[in-house]
């Protein structure tokens, strides 16, 4: 098992640069979501991974081992496809059993690591069975052990979980975590859904028209985003437009003074805070971030109530309240003139 | 509404009237007694039967054209599959029309093409010497010709349907191009290829059009031999015979359909 270093990798399509010098360090054992948009070049990056596509220009290495001009079939890697792709005329077994085939293990070793996989993904009792009789997660079982049977370098998922409905998919993520994390594989995984390579990834790279924009764990990215792009793409951000005038000191757009935390060369840019983050009040804080507001629309949700409100540039920006913290008075009604508060340390700027 | 649905079902009957109608009189007439056909039949016979393999025509015939139809349908999956293979799993220049001119034959009138393999056997053999026309292997020819674009077809139908996913899921697990196409691509087309060879046997076996120019003395085709026959007498004999070959193309559709759905085919 080993770590896996893509080193400037790039893939044109024509004029079209698909990915465009992407580097990633993925440690040994981790398990690395690639999120972005569709045609951000997630699965390029993946499927030169695997060996599919042949970079442009770039080194992928798994280990020490530079692997860039090795054809798939020589590359030892694990591939999960997005609708599984398990072989339709072999039995469940048959399937795991089939990259131990092609390395031509004797027949003894091969129905141990078969039955061995199987127990692993909990599916020893459906093991004479076609894949066609399966349910959506148990394929992805089956496909998982299939990959793992072989004993990959590293494990590649192209958007495992979207072929589930919305409630085997919660299940199914935990259970791949946990078995990448009890097999301790590297791993990488492709997704288009935050909600998703936050739940289960160790660290996520967030890729934009074909770069990665920046890459780091869960609470890095939705704390301390280094683009707009991030910033908006990983949970709800409220943008306010200007331009920074000086150390942590912010001037928006109309001409009122905010502040932030952290640095940011003065220039044009935006100053951003999460929704979360911001209270509705009567009046203003002594110090701190404030904007006079007019409420849009209160939305109660259970466990938080979200009021959409109306900056007097005219922008909609973003406010949720979690129930019981009093952090908005519960008589807000749409119309209501109010001062929108939030801290400077809440708030970041992104160019 | 209720209408309509009886006026469809009445326009499928008659539609299914019309094209087994002929079937059913054919293989009826050839259980009459009576030697001129005559309705109603004076009684029924099985004798028609032995009466047509007792004829040399009509047993050689027969005999030509289930070799010629092995023959040809051998040819054309030999050729056909790993052109379906190249032209859906590969990209290189020309493969839109190397795709075209393997089914092109489907296209092109049977008599147009029958006269047009024959002059090329004609000039091939002012060339070379080498005689093709009238000879067994020029008709495997041109039976290859009639059952390629059949073969093509159904191939292509299938690969198209077995997705290159599982083909790279095999590729992903050390599977080398050899091996993923013995293990798992043939496999998942071997229904596709064994329509393929029903379709390519019935279009061979049931040539007559292509077959006109280039029988010779003694290597007549069935359906040749039929025509022949009906130019100087029209008894039972011919029912029985056509009777054998409605028999042996239905089995043949029968078990296609088994292994792919035809309609989905084309
Ligand atoms: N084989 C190809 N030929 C041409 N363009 C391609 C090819 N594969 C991908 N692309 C293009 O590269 C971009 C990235 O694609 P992809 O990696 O599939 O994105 P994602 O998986 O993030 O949705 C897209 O614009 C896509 O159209
Ligand atoms: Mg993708």
């Amino acid at each position: 098992m080993s770590g896996v270093t893509l080193s400037n990798i790039r893939k044109t399509y024509g004029e079209l640069a698909a990915v465009d010098d992407v580097s990633i360090e993925i440690r040994d054992g981790e398990l690395l979501a690639l999120l972005g948009p569709s045609g951000c070049g997630k699965t390029t990056t993946l499927r030169m991974i695997a060996g599919f596509v042949a970079p442009t220009a770039g080194t992928i290495r798994f280990g020490e081992r530079d692997v860039t001009s090795i054809p798939v079939h020589k590359r030892n890697v694990g591939m999960v496809f997005q609708g599984y792709a398990l072989f339709p005329h072999l039995t469940v077994a048959k399937n795991v059993e089939f990259g131990l085939r092609v390395r031509s293990w004797d027949k003894e070793r091969k129905a141990r690591r078969v039955a061995e996989m199987l127990r692993w993904v909990q599916l020893d009792a459906l093991a004479e069975r076609s894949p066609r009789a399966l349910s959506g997660g148990q394929q992805q079982r089956v496909a998982l052990a299939r990959a793992m049977a072989i004993e990959p370098d590293v494990l590649l998922l192209d958007e495992p979980f979207s072929a589930l409905d919305a409630k085997l998919r919660t299940q199914m993520r935990k259970e791949i975590r946990d078995l990448q994390q009890d097999a301790g594989i590297t791993s990488v995984f492709v997704t288009h859904d935050q909600a998703e390579a936050m739940a289960i990834a160790d660290r996520i790279g967030v890729m934009s028209h074909g770069k990665l924009e920046q890459l780091g764990s869960a609470e890095d990215l939705y704390k301390r985003p280094v683009s707009r792009f991030v910033a908006g793409f990983i949970g709800k951000c409220n943008f306010v437009e200007g331009r920074v005038v000086g150390a942590q000191r912010f001037e928006s757009a109309e001409g009122l003074a905010l502040q932030f935390g952290g640095e940011h060369a003065a220039g044009a840019a935006a100053l951003c805070f999460r929704p979360e983050h911001a209270v509705l009040e009567a009046g203003a804080p002594a110090s701190g971030n404030s904007l006079p507001v007019t409420v849009k629309s209160v939305t109660y949700l259970g466990p938080s109530t979200d009021f959409e409100v109306l900056s007097d540039s005219g922008q909609t920006l973003l406010v949720s309240a979690a129930s019981g913290t009093g952090h908005a008075p519960s008589s807000v009604a749409p119309g209501q003139k109010l001062r929108l508060n939030w801290r400077p340390e809440d708030s970041f700027v992104v160019a | 509404m209720k209408i309509g649905r009886y006026a469809f079902a009445a326009l499928v009957a008659l539609i299914f009237v019309f094209l087994l109608g002929p079937l059913i009189v054919i293989i009826w007439a050839s259980f009459f007694a009576d030697k001129i056909l005559s309705f109603p039949p004076s009684g029924y016979t099985t004798s028609w039967f032995g009466a047509a393999w007792a004829i040399s025509d009509f047993a050689n015939g027969f005999l030509m054209s289930v070799k010629v139809g092995a023959c040809a349908t051998v040819v054309s999956l030999l050729l056909g599959v790993p052109a379906a293979l190249a032209v859906e799993r590969y990209s290189f220049p020309g493969r839109e029309t190397i795709r075209q001119v393997l089914l092109s034959p489907m296209y092109v009138p049977a008599i147009v093409a029958g006269a047009a393999v024959y002059i090329y056997f004609v000039e091939f053999e002012i060339f070379t010497g080498f005689q093709l026309a009238a000879t067994f292997g020029g008709l495997v020819i041109a039976h290859s010709l009639i059952a390629l674009p059949w073969t093509m077809r159904l191939v292509c139908a299938s690969l198209v349907t077995a997705n290159t996913v599982s083909e790279e899921a095999a590729r992903s697990l050390g599977a080398n191009a050899v091996q993923t196409f013995f293990l798992v691509t043939l496999p998942i087309i071997r229904p596709g290829i064994i329509a393929a060879a029903m379709f390519s046997f019935i279009a061979s076996f049931s040539d007559l059009e292509k077959s006109l120019f280039l029988v010779g003395p003694g290597k007549t085709t069935l359906p040749i031999a039929i025509v022949n026959y009906l130019e100087w007498s029209l008894d039972p004999t011919i029912s029985a015979v056509a009777t054998v070959q409605i028999l042996i193309i239905g089995t043949a559709l029968i078990v296609s359909d088994r292994f792919v759905k035809l309609g989905k085919a084309f």
